[in-house]
C-alpha cells in the first residue's frame, strides 16, 4: 500500500464560454485531484479597443460609449467620466446636477450589489431564486432610469457641467417610494441568504485575501474593504457631494468570500440612507452649468486623472488634452481587471467549485475588463 | 502631502546619481509629475513606496502614452501652447544650480516638446496616508528599438496587469516583468494597436492556417484576375 497517492495534473480550460465567468472569461485551471495548484486567467475576448475608439472621437463622442464599459453602471461610468473632463477643463457642476449624480450612482449600486448577490448564489448552486429577486428590484430602478434617461441600461446621462435632463416631480416621488421599500427588500433578501447553512458552509473562509497583499495589488471597491481596509473615494476624495452626506464605511474582518457577500449587504443600506437624505436635501435650480460648452468642446492642453468610487471599485479615467476637440489620450481605469491581479493567490488550494464562487464574489463585468 | 518639487529635491538628494526633473501640466487640474530616468527608476518607485511620509502603497493607474515625432509642417493648436509656464532649454540637465524660477528645472510638457518616445505614467496615492497623486513617468529611449524600461510590478503588484496591456498595446517591454505576455490581443499578433501612426490593416480577422503556401502557389495557376477589375 502507499500511503500517498500521486495522481497527473490536469489542465482545465474554463471558459471563455462557461456560465460562471459572467461573459467571456477564461481560467486556464491546473488541477490535482480537485484541488487547484495554478490558475491563469485570459482576457480579451471582447476587446474592441475602446481607448482607440475614444481617441479618435470628440470629448462628448465617447460619453454614450463608457456606458458599455460596464453595463450594469452606466450611470456611474458616465459620472466618472464626465468627472474626469471637469477636472480636465475646469467646469464648475450646479448643485443640483451634484445631488442628482449622487442619486443615480447609488441607485447603481443598488442595482449592481444587489445582482450581483443574485449571481454570487447562481454560483453557489441556488440555481436562479436570489437573482430573480434581485431582479425584480433591480427592473423597479431600470424602469425609473428609462423613463429618465430614455434607455434602461445605456443610459448616456451625465455631461460635462451637469446633467442631461431634469426628473420630474412624478419621477422624484416614485424613486423615492422606490427607495423607501428599499430595505424591505433587503430585510427579506437577508431573511433567505445570511443564515444560510449551505452559504455558510461554501463561503466562510473561502478564498482569504490579506490586507497588506490586496492593497499592494491595487484591489478596490467592496473586495478590498472586506479585507478591513477603509478606502473608500466617497470618503477619501470627497468628490461630489459626498462630504455633505452622513454616511458610514462597512468593514470586513477575515476578506473572506463571506465577508464580500456581506459588505454588498451593508453598503445597499448605507446607499439607502444617503439616497433618503440626497432627496430630503435636493436643492431647486438648473441641472446644467449655463456655461457648459457641448458643441466645439476643446479643453486646453493638460491632462487629469479623475477617479471616484464605483460599484466595482476605483473607476478612474485619464485624459491628455492637446487642445485638439479629440483626447490625446484617453485611458480607463477598469475596476473589474485589476481586482483579478491576485485570483489565483486566492483561489490555490481550493476547489474548483470554489473558484467559481471566489470569481463571482469579486464581482466582474467583460465589458469593462477586455474594454 | 508633500508637493512634487518638494519630492524631487528628496529623491535628488537620496539618489545623487539618478535624473528626476518635473513635467509641469499646464492645464487645470495642475497635477504635474516627475520624470525619472529608467536606470533608477525602481530604487526610486521602492523609496516611494517605503518612505514613511509619503507611504504610496497603492499603484492605482498605469498606463501608455505614445509621443511620435512632431514634424514641424504640422504646427500646434493655439490653445495648446501654455502661457503659464516658463519654457526653459529641455536640454538642461537636472541637479545643475537652481533657476530662478518658482518651478526649478522644468522640462516642458509633453505635448509640446518634440517626442519620438513612449511613456508609461503610473498614478501613485497612499491608502496608509490617503493622500496623493504622486505621478510618475518613465519614457523609452525611442518607439522602435530602444522601448525596455524597468517593470514597477515587484514594488507594486497592481502594475501587473497593466504593464502587460501595456506591453500589448504600445509595445514598451518592460524588464523584469514576471510574465509579461500579450494581455488582450492574441498571442500571434504582431503589432501594437494603440500607436498614434498604427494602421488597421483590411483582413484584420485573417489568420495564419497551414495551408498558406499551399494557397500561394495555388493562385499561379489560376488565370489572372486583373483585368477583370475595374
Amino acid at each position: 500500500m502507499h500511503d500517498e497517492f500521486h495522481g497527473d495534473l490536469l489542465e482545465v480550460s474554463m471558459g471563455p464560454q462557461h456560465p460562471s465567468t459572467h461573459g467571456v472569461f477564461r481560467m486556464v485551471v491546473t488541477l490535482d485531484g480537485e484541488q487547484i495548484v495554478k490558475l491563469k486567467p485570459v482576457f480579451g475576448y471582447l476587446h474592441r479597443n475602446h481607448e482607440k475608439i475614444a481617441e479618435s472621437t470628440s470629448y462628448l463622442g465617447s460619453m454614450p460609449y463608457t456606458d458599455r464599459l460596464d453595463y450594469l453602471c452606466s450611470m456611474s461610468t458616465n459620472w466618472a467620466y464626465a468627472l474626469a473632463v471637469e477636472k480636465l477643463s475646469g467646469q464648475a457642476v450646479p448643485d443640483r446636477a451634484q445631488y442628482l449624480r449622487i442619486i443615480m450612482a447609488e441607485l447603481t449600486r443598488l442595482v449592481n450589489h444587489s445582482c450581483l448577490v443574485g449571481f454570487l448564489f447562481n454560483d453557489l448552486g441556488t440555481s436562479f431564486t436570489p437573482l430573480l429577486y434581485a431582479f425584480r428590484e433591480r427592473e423597479k430602478i431600470l424602469d425609473l432610469f428609462e423613463s429618465l434617461s430614455g434607455s434602461r441600461m445605456m443610459c448616456n446621462y451625465q455631461r460635462f457641467g451637469g446633467c442631461r435632463v431634469d426628473p420630474s416631480p412624478e419621477w422624484l416621488a416614485a424613486a423615492r417610494t422606490l427607495v423607501e421599500g428599499f430595505p424591505r427588500f433587503l430585510d427579506e433578501y437577508e431573511t433567505m441568504l445570511t443564515g444560510n447553512e449551505i452559504m455558510l458552509a461554501r463561503t466562510q473562509g473561502v478564498g482569504r485575501l490579506d490586507p497588506a497583499h490586496a492593497v499592494n495589488a491595487g484591489i478596490t471597491g467592496p473586495v478590498l474593504r472586506a479585507s478591513g481596509v477603509g478606502y473608500d473615494l466617497r470618503k477619501v476624495d470627497g468628490y461630489g457631494f459626498y462630504p455633505r452626506f452622513d454616511f458610514r464605511v462597512p468593514l470586513g474582518e477575515h476578506g473572506d468570500t463571506y465577508d464580500r457577500y456581506m459588505m454588498r449587504i451593508l453598503e445597499m443600506r448605507e446607499s439607502v440612507k444617503i439616497l433618503q437624505q440626497a432627496f430630503r436635501d435636493l436643492p431647486a435650480g438648473p441641472v446644467m452649468d449655463p456655461k457648459a460648452k457641448l458643441r466645439g468642446f476643446r479643453p486646453k492642453a493638460g491632462e487629469a486623472y479623475g477617479r471616484l468610487e464605483g460599484p466595482k471599485g476605483e473607476l478612474g479615467f485619464y485624459l491628455i488634452s492637446d487642445g485638439s476637440p479629440n483626447p490625446w489620450r484617453y485611458r480607463v481605469r477598469p475596476p473589474s481587471l485589476i481586482n483579478l491581479t491576485l485570483l489565483e493567490e486566492m483561489c490555490l488550494g481550493h476547489t474548483i467549485a470554489d473558484a467559481v464562487v471566489i470569481l463571482g464574489s469579486i464581482d466582474i463585468v467583460l465589458g469593462e475588463v477586455d474594454r | 502631502m508633500e508637493t512634487p518639487e518638494q519630492i524631487r529635491d528628496r529623491l535628488l538628494a537620496r539618489f545623487p546619481a539618478a535624473k528626476v526633473e518635473l513635467v509641469t501640466n499646464p492645464g487645470t487640474a495642475a497635477e504635474h509629475s516627475l520624470l525619472l530616468d529608467a536606470a533608477h527608476a525602481r530604487d526610486i518607485a521602492l523609496f516611494l513606496r517605503d518612505d514613511p511620509a509619503l507611504r504610496l502603497d497603492y499603484c492605482s493607474n498605469v498606463t501608455g502614452v505614445d509621443w511620435p515625432e512632431k514634424k514641424t509642417a504640422v504646427s500646434a493648436p493655439k490653445t495648446a501652447v501654455p502661457t503659464l509656464v516658463e519654457r526653459v532649454d529641455p536640454n538642461a540637465l537636472p541637479g545643475t544650480p537652481a533657476p530662478a524660477s518658482a518651478l526649478g528645472s522644468t522640462r516642458s510638457t509633453p505635448a509640446n516638446d518634440s517626442g519620438n518616445y513612449l511613456e508609461a505614467v503610473y498614478h501613485l496615492y497612499s491608502m496608509a496616508l490617503k493622500h496623493g497623486p504622486v505621478i510618475i513617468r518613465l519614457r523609452t529611449g525611442n518607439r522602435t528599438d530602444r522601448v525596455t524600461l524597468p517593470s514597477l510590478t515587484p514594488v507594486w503588484r497592481a502594475a501587473d496587469f497593466q504593464e502587460r496591456e501595456i506591453f500589448d498595446l504600445y509595445g514598451i517591454v518592460f524588464a523584469g516583468h514576471p510574465d509579461l505576455r500579450r494581455l488582450l490581443m492574441w498571442d500571434e499578433f504582431q503589432d501594437h494597436p494603440m500607436r498614434r501612426d498604427y494602421v488597421a490593416p483590411d483582413d484584420f480577422e485573417w489568420e495564419p492556417t497551414p495551408h498558406g503556401d499551399v494557397h500561394e502557389r495555388a493562385k499561379g495557376h489560376y488565370p489572372t484576375t486583373e483585368g477583370l477589375k475595374g
